[in-house]
């Protein structure tokens, strides 16, 4: 293992400093996309509520008259201080929003992946080991419906029969109203703060309310997980090993859990992690159709009040969300398969 | 010491003789996976074209088919629609929240999501097919600084990336310009040029290496007509693939632009995304008939497209030509199998699995 090209620590460090340039690009778009494209922030959230003496003021105040390229490095040097800004409109502190809204997005993709990690795994392991069959064909059309359906029409058919026609679940926020104001905010994330303070019902009921958005949500990444699992164990089904151990008299199923699955896990996991971008993408049009309180949902919402300085740390938050996942899938990659180094 | 690649003939008689072929051999192109494929990805390829035939004849005959236009609440047969009608004979999917036809929505949807997906499909081939030809080509700094331009963009949520954009061109582009549709096609463009770029750019770089493109070279050809006459046609090979496959996320990038309220703009053409997100209020109520067939026509499309990709890939991609996997034959669960299992050993059927 050691010995050969390198050792694990070497791949390890070498990667997490190919970090720094990467996320050095995507802030760098971040930044050319919010702030050279569009012009200065403060005309863009207030021009034509303030007069034009007034914006001016503004705009020096907060140094957006200076130019763009100190702009930038002062930028870059805010972010790496952990300051991403104070949002125009609303003057709330960027970090803020992160820890306020940042908790019910990963409440729900958490929800999420587990939901899709408890449809997709069995799935694409029956499908796998019943190839071409017709319980193989079923689950591989569930799997093109999951990703064929917009996750926003699954939500509204999830409304329709869950909250309009059973009346089983309520369809929008975290918690009702009432539950809400009666647990006390200690780590954002309601569900702990229910626990925290011994609120049974509040627990109930946030979970309650967790449950379309997760199922949503999670149906749509499942598809992906299906097709992944399908084809590579499929893939490790016809490798010398398989063969052997079939061989030796090994049961099927056996071979399948513990042989195959865990060959496949390499490709898996890293396909896996590119889909963070479709998690984050579904997490945004999930929480607007379940009028969630998460980060994709307050975005949405600075767009349209067009507030670029708080998009622009919230689009930060999301990158760096994205590079440090991809660093994470390559770590775990390493520590799976000890062929992968440098 | 002259040597010229170009033998003079008669010019007339070649043109004919080409203009003639060229016909021919679009349609040579165009039935090709159809007439190679078999099995599976057969039937996968006759069902997609015929779910998406089925959208395109609904698009371009939408004035005849509609009952009502897009944003019509009445018309002289039908006098006033009435709000939240479930579907009647009269509106077969009912009607919706602003009082417009459902059915006839959907219809007019699938003009405009065939309008949006093709106008950015043929955006992005160009500008990433381009844009990989020509960093794979010159190389250097400039291919260093597209790749890491590129890998930024790819890397990046792409519904989030097409939200901002289209924002961004919703605010700046001069009205006129093809308004809301030439909008969120630039929207959708943007996300999806990494992907041809990447394929494009890895092929031009293999490519440049062969004896071919060398040759040509030595010959005195200018970088132009190395890259377009050489270079082009043997690295746009995966380009149908990608572009249909595409074509399937761009159509949900589209609804859920649509959705969220970017790009197009209500009041100039019907969206299917734009519809559902209407629908939502609907659905707490246990109106289901302003959701249902809007989404139902996104996934009929994007199942369409997928058919058409994927059986386009089985048909043309070598590697996975190659790649047919044999049916494994597992001992079945529960016989603990006590002989040497020469039965785990499959029988080389390969030709039907796909």
């Amino acid at each position: 293992m050691a010995g050969r090209s390198g050792s694990l620590r070497e791949y390890l460090l070498v990667r997490l400093l190919l970090l720094v340039p990467n996320v050095f690009v995507l802030l760098t778009l971040v930044f050319v996309l919010l702030r050279v494209a569009p012009g200065d922030p403060i005309s863009a959230a207030l021009g034509g509520q303030l007069p034009a003496s007034e914006l001016a003021r503004r705009r020096a105040e907060a140094g957006y008259d200076r130019p763009l390229l100190v702009q930038y490095v002062e930028y870059l040097g805010q972010v790496l201080s952990g300051d991403l800004g104070t949002t125009v409109t609303d003057s709330r502190a960027v970090t803020d929003i992160l820890v306020v809204n940042g908790a019910a997005t990963l409440t729900l993709t958490v929800a999420a992946v587990l939901v899709a990690l408890l449809i997709g795994v069995p799935l694409g392991l029956l499908g796998a080991r019943f190839r071409n069959t017709w319980l193989d064909v079923v689950i591989r059309l569930f799997g093109v419906l999951t990703y064929a359906a917009p996750v926003f029409f699954v939500g509204i058919v999830a409304i329709v029969v869950f909250t309009g026609m059973l009346g089983w679940l309520p369809a929008s926020h975290q918690a009702s109203p009432i539950m809400q104001y009666s647990v006390e905010s200690r780590t954002h994330f309601f569900l702990i703060d229910a626990l925290l303070a011994g609120n049974t019902r509040a627990f109930v009921d946030g979970l309650r309310h967790l449950v379309l958005p997760a199922m949503t949500l999670g149906l749509l990444v499942s598809g992906v997980l299906i097709r992944l699992i399908r084809v590579n164990v499929a893939q490790t089904l016809r490798d010398d090993y398989v063969e052997a151990a079939l061989a030796r008299g090994i049961s099927g199923r056996r071979v399948v859990l513990s042989h195959a699955f865990r060959n496949a896990l390499v490709p898996f996991v890293t396909v896996l992690g590119l889909q963070i971008a479709l998690l984050l993408g579904g997490a945004i049009l999930t929480e607007t159709t379940f009028s969630w309180p998460g980060l994709g949902q307050q975005l949405v919402q600075y767009i349209n009040a067009r507030d670029y300085i708080a998009v622009q740390g919230i689009m930060t938050i999301f990158a760096l969300v994205v590079a440090v996942m991809s660093l994470l899938i390559d770590v775990v990659n390493a520590l799976i398969d000890p062929r992968v180094r440098y | 010491m002259v040597f010229t690649p170009t033998v003079p003939t008669d010019k007339d008689l070649h043109a004919t003789a080409a203009r003639r072929s060229w016909l021919r051999k679009t349609v040579d192109v165009i039935a090709y996976p159809y007439r190679a494929s078999s099995g599976v990805a057969r039937g996968m390829l006759v069902a997609g074209t015929v779910m998406v035939g089925f959208m395109v004849v609904l698009a371009i005959f939408a004035p005849l088919l509609a009952p009502a236009g897009f944003n019509e609440v009445e018309t002289a047969e039908l006098g006033a629609f009435p709000k939240h009608a479930p579907p009647s004979s009269e509106h077969w999917f009912g009607t919706n929240v602003q009082r417009f036809d459902v059915l006839s929505r959907v219809i007019w949807g699938a003009r405009t999501e065939l309008q949006v997906v093709l106008l950015s499909l043929s955006l992005t081939v160009v500008t990433g097919v381009l844009l990989g030809l020509v960093a794979g080509y010159v190389g250097g700094w400039l291919d260093r600084l597209l790749v890491l331009v590129m890998d930024a963009l790819f890397a990046f949520p792409y519904l989030l990336l097409a939200i901002v954009v289209a924002f961004l061109l919703a605010d700046k582009l001069p009205q006129g310009l093809g308004g809301g549709i030439a909008v969120a096609a630039v929207a959708i463009t943007v996300v999806y040029i990494p992907q041809y770029f990447r394929v494009v750019r890895n092929s031009t770089i293999s490519a440049k290496q062969a004896t071919y493109v060398e040759a040509a070279r030595a010959i005195g050809a200018p970088p132009f007509v190395v890259v377009m006459r050489y270079l082009f046609s043997n690295v746009i090979q995966s380009v149908p693939v990608i572009a249909t496959l595409n074509g399937a996320d761009a159509i949900l990038t589209l609804a859920g632009l649509g959705f969220l309220g970017y790009g197009l703009q209500p009041t100039e053409a019907s969206e299917w995304g734009y519809d559902l997100q209407r629908a939502v209020d609907d659905a707490t109520a246990g109106i289901w008939w302003t959701g249902l067939f809007p989404g139902l026509a996104i996934v009929w499309l994007v199942v369409g497209l997928t058919l058409v990709g994927e059986g386009l890939n089985e048909t043309l991609n070598p590697t996975l030509r190659v790649r047919r996997l044999i049916p494994v034959q597992l001992t079945s669960v529960g016989t603990t199998a006590q002989e040497p299992a020469v039965a785990g050993r499959s029988s080389g059927r390969g030709g039907e699995d796909a």
